[in-house]
């Protein structure tokens, strides 16, 4: 299965490199824009809290009034609390650009509210590590939707005192788990995927090949699983400062989290440690797009071009606490461990991470059968929880 | 000279108006009633039959947007699957045994502040009641986490776990007694109220009369107060069945009807979100219907 994604891989890059040199590839003529003009003076953002900051919310933190100066282009962001709420107000039409997540960029494709990007408009694309490249999240049919801006692992955090290091996602699932009674689960649909990789390792009778794309008889086996995990949960997070606190106070001892919370966990003094299992886990990777309706899109195609910037991408990396997307920006963060900690440049770590994605009922791993859609899963994991 | 001209016009002004009022009295109460009875209609009940209807809209599966496809697998959804209906009728037991608790703490400190304490005292104790309304709702909540986190052999825990050595843990029992505490004075101001209400001539007939204290309590002053009672239970009831912060705070892996309307708009399934709140509507409808007959709106 890993080869198999390798090879996908490389055939997506081998279309990037015919498409860059040849020029003929579908892939830039499908591209709106084919060169980039003066800016409009402005640009229209949607964006995560913590994406865009111009040194308002903390005067150190601005990667923005620099890019005014700079451009011309007045930044003007609409925070976006949820996903939906960004393909809402993205499908309003009034936005030039977006930071969308793996649940929104599906739909904001299929839905024609973005537009393709000519990525030889954007010379810092180069240096985006390649395996972020051209996935199923933010491109379609081989064609760039967007530019990698960040990503993360959902990790396995444990207590250091309560055993043996885990290493396996089994122990967030098995009745059995050391952990039993203090295990800490994310509370998101999206959840059920974690349940699908450990199925993929433990029942691979049931042909699992990509979490997000679940046939009824591989969901069903899914739910069952987390039905089963109830007895041994003792915490369902949303809000990651919960986790955090139970992490801190030791009523948790295993958990899904994020490197973020880990960390600020652990400056809290939690004697707590972080892997991820080795059967592969569940992560996010984030994309800005560009609106089909774009009214400032030369501003749009700077902006993309700036926001993925050794400095810039560094800047929002440990501001927001993530893996930059940029291999340059290694060099220019703070805190000089930030791309170790959350193993920016790590090829081999990601390959067994499955970033978040919208399942869709056409099943995204190409099988010829009924996947189960967004909203089943979101009905399921209603009942697992009520 | 000329400011008290310009006053004698204006007066002059005011006067006609309230001559032409006063001449058609109907016109001048619906003057005065025509914004906050619009108000009503257009929040009150506009949004509640938005929402009512909206409960029949279908979903587009894609963009999450609600379709104008009419559909009751929502309602069907809601009703038929017995893990909401359990979830309801876990809810409703949370909101029914916080009240119940307020109920119990708010009838014997009323009756104190009310007919013992001194009247010095009373005010004091009045105010020290109602302080924590003051506090913002997620302090309390959080503040009772910090109280009742269990902790384990690898961390500390919370005050109760360190001071006592026992937690109740995140789970039902907190989210009842973090109800319970946030809500105290919902069930205390009518409580006390209706003591405040209740002649001091009726307790010396009765014990003229040769009851006990006991017997005054439960034949003379709770008939009296099934009123205030009833009043301040639906403070209470209604706003511990539809919490979901709560819940979220200290429950643990609990959840209430709230988290689930919550969770489904998010999703975002708005239709199905819509269908759920039927269930809290209804259930309050029913609540509201037996109160009144027990005389709840009766002095409010």
């Amino acid at each position: 299965m890993k080869s198999t994604r390798k090879y996908v891989a490389l055939a997506f890059a081998g279309a990037l490199t015919l498409a860059a040199c040849g020029g003929s590839d579908g892939a830039s003529t499908d591209s709106g824009m084919t060169e980039l003009g003066a800016g409009e003076g402005a640009v229209n953002l949607v964006a995560w809290a913590g994406y865009v900051e111009n040194g308002t919310t903390d005067p150190a933190v601005d990667w923005v009034s620099g890019f005014e100066k700079e451009t011309g282009c007045k930044v003007n962001v609409k925070i976006g609390n949820t996903s939906d709420e960004m393909v809402e107000l993205m499908q309003s039409g009034e936005y030039d650009a977006v930071s969308a997540s793996g649940d929104a960029t599906l739909r904001l494709i299929a839905g024609g509210d973005v537009a393709p990007v000519n990525t030889d408009l954007i010379p810092n694309y180069a240096d985006v590590f390649d395996d972020l490249k051209n996935k199923l999240w933010n491109s379609k049919d081989g064609v760039a939707y967007g530019v990698p801006h960040g990503r993360g692992a959902n990790v396995l955090v444990y207590n250091t005192e309560a055993g043996a290091a885990p290493d396996s996602i089994k122990a967030m699932f098995e009745a059995d788990s050391p952990y039993a009674g203090k295990i800490s689960v994310y509370d998101a649909p999206i959840y059920i995927a974690d349940a699908a990789i450990y199925l993929m390792a433990t029942q691979p009778d049931l042909g699992i090949t990509n979490p997000y794309a679940l046939d009824q008889t591989q969901f069903d086996a899914s739910i069952k699983v987390l039905e089963a995990q109830k007895a041994i949960v003792s915490q369902y997070w949303s809000l990651y400062t919960d986790q955090q606190a139970s992490l801190e106070a030791g009523s948790v001892t295993l958990g899904t989290s994020w490197q973020v919370i880990v960390n600020l966990a652990t400056a809290n003094g939690a004697k707590i440690a972080a892997t991820k299992a080795k059967e592969g886990a569940t992560g996010w990777s984030d994309t800005w797009m560009i609106s089909s309706k774009a009214k400032n899109p030369n501003c749009a195609y700077m902006w993309l071009n700036h926001i993925i910037s050794p400095q810039a991408n560094a800047g929002v990396a440990e501001w927001f606490g993530e893996a930059p997307s940029n291999a340059k920006s290694c060099d220019l963060t703070a805190d000089k461990n930030h791309c170790s900690t959350y193993h920016a440049g790590e090829t081999d770590y990601w390959s067994d991470v499955w970033y978040w994605t919208t399942p869709t009922a056409e099943c995204l791993d190409g099988r010829d059968v009924q996947c189960v859609p967004y909203t089943e899963w979101v009905n399921a994991w209603n009942k697992v929880r009520a | 000279m000329s400011l008290s001209t310009s006053s004698q016009i204006a007066k002059h002004k005011t006067q006609s108006i309230n001559r032409f009022f006063a001449s058609h009295p109907r016109l001048g109460l619906g003057t005065l009633l025509s914004g906050p009875i619009l108000w009503l209609l257009v929040v009150y009940v506009g949004s509640l039959a938005l929402l009512v209807v909206s409960a029949f809209f279908g979903l587009d599966e894609f963009t999450g947007k609600a379709t104008t496809n009419l559909t009751i697998g929502n309602i069907e959804e809601v009703i038929s699957e017995s893990a909401y209906r359990l979830l309801v009728l876990r809810s409703i037991g949370i909101a029914g045994a916080a009240t119940v608790i307020c109920f119990m703490l708010a009838l014997p400190v009323g009756f104190y502040i009310s007919k013992l304490a001194k009247p010095w005292a009373k005010r004091g104790l009045v105010v020290a009641i109602l302080l924590p309304l003051w506090a913002g709702y997620l302090v309390k909540a959080f503040a009772l986490r910090a109280v009742f986190e269990p902790g384990s052999e690898f961390g500390d825990g919370g005050f109760l776990k360190n001071t006592i050595g026992w937690s109740p843990g995140f789970g039902y029992l907190s989210v009842i007694i973090t109800l319970a505490y946030l809500w105290f004075p919902y069930m205390f101001l009518p409580i006390y109220s209706g003591f405040e209400r209740l002649p001091e001539s009726l307790i010396d007939a009765s014990s003229d009369l040769g009851a006990g204290s006991i017997r005054t309590f439960f034949s003379v002053m709770m008939p009296m107060l099934v009123p205030s009672i009833a009043a301040g239970s639906i403070f209470t009831f209604s706003l511990s069945l539809g919490d979901y912060i709560t819940v979220k705070i200290v429950g643990g892996k609990s959840q209430m009807i709230g988290n689930i309307i919550e969770r489904t708009l998010l999703a975002p399934n708005q239709p199905l979100a819509a269908a759920f709140t039927l269930w809290p509507i209804t259930i309050m409808v029913a609540y509201l219907f037996v109160m009144a007959r027990l005389g709840a709106f009766k002095n409010l």
